[in-house]
């Protein structure tokens, strides 16, 4: 068991959670967690948002009972935590744009942190949280809110896309990068995705993603994929 | 010391905790995270003769006290296994089963004689990998096949048959709740020389998307358990095990020691932990040293003493 160093509410729903204890893990991982006894039944993924001297960061947007618990926890309680897990990002080298759609930023801060010089972009459909957090990490930082963030990036002037948010912003940035590709330059866009899961290690094939060469694991071949591999709606 | 020890069929069962099919992958995921020997047995993802992509769609949702699951029988076929996945059960000192599924009965059929025959040159070569096979007639979450073979009796008395006929390994059949009269159905399976029955499998469930006007399944209705089955798991256990004499593999919603005593007590020999593992993913390892204490606490040295005996 894990302890709760703090539980920060940053907007209306967002709350960044510090656990302390020895926990690593790369970018683009997760863990699961889990602050409570049998209900909700299964715990819940979520990705890696800082690693520091002390423990470790999460970034969430309560959206169900789990998250909801979790919005409960107070400084010295303490919570189950299993990982880290996944294939993360990838460690990059060239140009570099950082994507995030609302939540969707969590894993995006400790990317900044490992690949100082990216170009940030950051999309919120109401209230911008963090983003003072992200501006001395980034080379430039856009920030969009009630817009498409995705407007904002041309693909061609990047080596590399990481990209994480709700759904149809991972499938824009898909359509995205075709029309790069057109272009003449082919950016390597990763979209990191948000399955339900169970198990969270590859054993229940719950989290199931339609790829182009058949069936993937969200929790242990992604959650972060190539964008060119993922068949949306298959 | 207390004894936890259980044998169906000649295969020994070092503890009565066995982890159920589809909840475990091939053990080697929950491997990283304990010592998967600790645990009596290991029944693996459900298999098919050709591999199988599963359903579309969403396959999870959580209920009170239980999960739906609409996986579909994703597997990797049952070459790929053996050739795959039998080089780290050869080396597993647990009890290894492989579950077997199929759409059609020549399905079935050729899966296990595939089984048998690599059990035979493993054996001719002393290196087993395979203990049992878990014929499951009953994967709600498959169109076809699955739970036709699983609800009906004369159906599935067909395939039992079949793959009796097939294989010589010792046999459990993992039968269904959906079923018109499961201790009927498990008598059936000990008339065609099964060696063993396990119950049960997911009871058939739904659920409504009230916006969009649709299940959330693809597959329409997906398999529920976890907790909230366990009254009627334990209650067809007991039905099951007054019925027949063979041994009764009990699972349904199990998440703690006392939970495996009452399976015991209504009759089983092994249970099987399923969901239970994605609550606590470390959980085989947690029941095995749980039991001990609670056999310690309630003066029970042998699970034999209890057995059967409600």
């Amino acid at each position: 068991m894990a302890t709760v160093i703090s539980n920060e509410r940053l907007a209306n729903g967002v709350y960044h959670l510090r656990v302390r204890g020895d926990y690593g893990g790369a970018m683009g991982q997760f863990y699961m967690l889990r602050a409570w006894g049998a209900y909700p039944l299964l715990s819940r993924p979520l990705s890696i948002h800082r690693v520091n001297g002390d423990g470790i960061e999460f970034l969430y947007h309560v959206v169900g009972e789990g998250t909801a618990i979790l919005a409960e926890l107070k400084p010295g309680d303490s919570l189950g935590l299993e990982g880290p897990f996944g294939n993360g990002f990838p460690a990059v080298s060239g140009k570099v744009a950082l994507v995030g759609g609302g939540i969707g930023v969590a894993p995006l801060y400790y990317c900044a942190q490992e690949l100082p010089g990216s170009d940030i972009y950051l999309g919120f459909s109401r209230e911008a949280y963090l983003t003072e957090a992200f501006r001395p990490l980034a080379a430039e930082l856009t920030v969009n809110v009630g817009g498409y963030i995705l407007e904002d990036i041309d693909f061609t002037q990047y080596d590399h896309v990481f990209v994480c948010g709700p759904q149809l912003m991972l499938q824009a940035a898909q359509l995205k990068v075709m029309s790069a590709e057109a272009a003449g330059r082919q950016p390597k866009v990763y979209l990191s995705l948000e399955n339900r899961m169970a198990c969270g290690i590859g054993a229940c094939l719950v989290c199931s993603v339609s790829c182009r060469d058949g069936k993937r694991k969200a929790c242990t071949d992604g959650p972060v994929f190539l964008a060119e591999e993922v068949v949306f709606h298959g | 010391m207390v004894n936890t020890t259980a044998s169906i069929a000649g295969v020994h069962f070092k503890n009565p905790i066995v982890m159920a099919s589809g909840t475990f992958g091939f053990g080697r995921e929950y491997g990283q995270l304990y010592d998967v020997n600790l645990l009596g047995g290991i029944s693996g993802k459900g298999l098919t003769l050709n591999p199988k992509a599963g359903n579309s769609g969403l396959r999870v949702y959580e209920t009170a006290s239980g999960m739906l699951n609409s996986v579909g029988l994703e597997n990797p076929g049952v070459e790929a296994f053996l050739a795959k996945e039998l080089p780290y059960w050869e080396t597993l000192d647990t009890a290894r089963i492989v579950n077997l599924g199929g759409n059609t009965l020549q399905e079935y059929v050729r899966g296990a004689e595939l089984i048998q025959e690599d059990a035979d040159s493993r054996l001719q070569a002393g290196k087993p990998a395979v203990d049992m096979i878990e014929l499951n007639i009953s994967c709600p979450n498959v169109k076809e096949g699955g739970i036709a073979f699983g609800v009906k009796t004369v159906a599935a008395r067909e395939v039992v048959r079949a793959v009796r006929a097939a294989t010589n390994l010792p046999l459990a059949v993992k039968l269904s709740p959906n079923a018109e009269d499961i201790a009927e159905m498990a008598a059936m399976c000990e008339e065609e020389g099964a060696d063993a029955v396990s119950l049960i499998n997911t009871i058939s469930g739904m659920k409504i998307d009230i916006r969009k006007r649709r299940s959330v399944f693809d597959n329409l209705y997906a398999g529920l358990s976890g907790p909230a089955v366990k009254p009627v798991a334990l209650r067809m256990v007991h039905q099951t095990a007054k019925r027949v004499s063979i041994p009764v593999i009990g699972m349904g919603g199990i998440t703690c020691a006392a939970d495996i005593l009452e399976f015991i007590m209504a009759g089983a020999s092994v249970i099987q932990v399923g969901t239970y593992n994605f609550m606590n993913l470390r959980a085989g390892s947690k029941l095995v040293e749980e039991l001990q204490q609670l056999m310690i606490q309630e003066n029970i040295s042998s699970l034999d003493e209890i057995r059967g005996i409600v």
